[in-house]
């Protein structure tokens, strides 16, 4: 199998490790966004005290000329705490401590979107925005295949895998399983999971969040599922298109709406918003993935449940469109809207960030605003 | 030396490879490592539940399931929340128009997540609020309500086979068959019973679950076995059966391996699998009761077609390959009935023979069948005494 050699190492072994007391010292792992805004790094440091709140936890620092972030010659970066959870590998009293990226003249680091989607949460937190965002990702093998598919060869075509029970139609359902426990007990508000519609795909989906919250638990989940997937000797692909042809790609869809929209006669805030989408769409595709838009250019082709890269549409219940509008929303005439374009690997501080300036900040075109 | 070898490799962790002696048609899932899953599983999960909602998808046969997260325990159904889904990518509906209804019907305790997590089997709307078309727990259920008092009991028999991922029987020589039927139904030992594992695992799940989940035995091909759930009054006979079926899934997805509902799985002289569902009313079960069992197999007798259309989700088709009169099966294009008798249509147990009472035996019924429409069939014949091709409409 296309396991990694840590995962055959002996777990009876290691827990007799991890029971040994540790008396008033407290493991924190940071984590942060390197440089490639994708990917996740994380060290840790022993504190002699149990941090009650994101306050008590000391900045710190590391070398960014190892993660695509700085040169060797000047490659001292600062890590700011910004969000805590409680640690499922290490268990309690130990913390996971997500945090911000600062270049060495405290200015953020490039991929540190964290920064001005703050300070545009803060602009607009009376209309309180409400955020869900929904994970998909595919399970690889070490190989780079995607889990449990024959190695010389495809499982049948698409059709039975969503929601799918049973050994040929959910590959690696103990990934989201334990996933899904790993999230409750860190504090992430994980709402749900299901199997997705390529076998090894699934999704889970994260909120309501209000404002940067929903950045900083999604973050936190996904990295959560790269240690999940490591304890098991299996990888998590956040690419938007892993396997060409008749096989669905991964995204991010995103679920939005503010007070008013929430509230009777929100159905008119909800058009309304959309009309501003409408008007802003490349803006927004290159918000909605690493790499401006190229990413996404391998997934929104018009198929596979996904609109096309280069049209803006909207629609009650309609998965082919950019917006969908769920359609108990649409009968209810109030609640919330779902933007589908998002790639699986956007960062969701840059995602959130762009749909409070379209839609809330009422900002137009190609560019955002410098407040 | 060997002995120190093996227990080298003992402490290898799940994944050692060297335990293989032979290469299993098991899952790659199965073999990642359940001790790692498992630690994440005791973790406590403070006041949040997870509920797993089941529905039946388009295919009529096949299962679906997605999980949400709770903030607090649902005590009865009536406490959970309406959902939806994409009904598109489950032979329900286009993508243009495809959100779906999920409507709570049945709650379970969870055994694969243990309390208080819960399984939801759930009901299906369209769009427009009307039942999907393979919802057929709707007319059953109103079936049932109009017969209340007649206190419908069912018991279905549920066989089912085991295959390995490359889609053979489970146990079977990759290259050929085992030797014929004779001594595995029932039986025991590593050459008669293949698979016990999964049906002792199944089991206890269904028990932990609230399935009403009364017996197992090992059937008469190999690979291939039953279990039985009832004595049900009413729409929970569909409902418990479906969760069961459900829980065999899950627990085979774990074990690796596949559980198939194919009526006629291995073509040949090889048993095919049915789903024999017995009935009764109160009145059948009360003294002169046979009078009344005699008189439901005649209407019965006159009625073929109608049931043979409701006992598979192909209208009959998937029947076809199995009831063919031969292997403990009755003909397809014939009705009959008889006490004691396993060839026939309808079985009366000898024992009902003799007390002049009890329930009687419909064979017919296809291992993947519907048992909404299966236990709304006998119904609407035997009870509310429908004659003729098509259902009564009701509501008219």
């Amino acid at each position: 199998m296309a396991t990694s050699a840590s995962a055959s190492l002996s777990k009876t072994i290691k827990q007799q490790y991890m029971e040994l007391p540790q008396g008033d010292k407290v493991q924190a792992m940071y984590i942060w966004v390197d440089g490639t805004g994708e990917g996740l790094r994380c060290k840790t440091r022993t504190l002699d005290f149990e941090p009650k709140s994101i306050e008590d936890l000391p900045e710190w620092n590391f070398d960014g000329s190892s993660t695509y972030q700085a040169e060797g010659s000047n490659s001292d970066m600062y890590l700011i705490p910004a969000a805590m959870f409680r640690d499922p590998f290490r268990k309690d009293p130990n913390k996971l401590v997500l945090c911000e990226v600062q270049k060495y003249n405290r200015k953020p680091a490039e991929t540190n979107l964290r920064i001005t989607c703050k300070k545009v949460m803060d602009m607009v937190a009376d209309q309180h925005p409400w955020f869900g965002m929904e994970q998909e990702y595919t399970i690889l093998g070490t190989d780079g295949h995607p889990f449990g598919w024959p190695s010389n060869g495809f499982p049948g075509p698409q059709g039975p895998y969503y929601c799918g029970v049973g050994a040929d139609k959910a590959y690696g359902r103990d990934i989201v399983e334990a996933h899904y426990r790993a999230c409750l007990y860190a504090g992430v508000n994980i709402g749900g999971t299901n199997a997705e519609v390529m076998p090894a795909q699934w999704e889970f989906q994260i909120g309501p969040c209000e404002g940067i919250d929903m950045g900083d638990h999604l973050w936190a989940a996904r990295f959560i599922l790269h240690r999940v997937c490591e304890d098991f000797g299996v990888v998590a692909s956040f690419d938007p298109k892993p396997i060409p042809g008749n096989w669905n790609g991964a995204g991010c869809h995103t679920n939005f709406s503010t007070k008013e929209m929430r509230e009777d006669g929100g159905l008119k805030v909800i058009e309304d918003a959309i009309e501003k989408l409408g008007k802003r769409h490349e803006y927004h595709i290159r918000a909605y993935d690493p790499k401006g838009g190229l990413d996404n250019a391998r997934r929104l082709t018009g198929r596979h449940e996904t609109s096309n890269i280069h049209e803006f549409s909207a629609g009650v219940a309609n998965r082919g469109a950019s917006i969908r509008i769920p359609r108990s929303v649409g009968q209810e005439k109030k609640g919330y809207f779902e933007d589908r374009r998002p790639s699986a690997n956007c960062d969701p501080y840059g995602v959130t960030e762009a749909l409070i300036r379209t839609c809330l900040l009422n900002e137009e075109g190609e560019e955002p605003a410098d407040y």
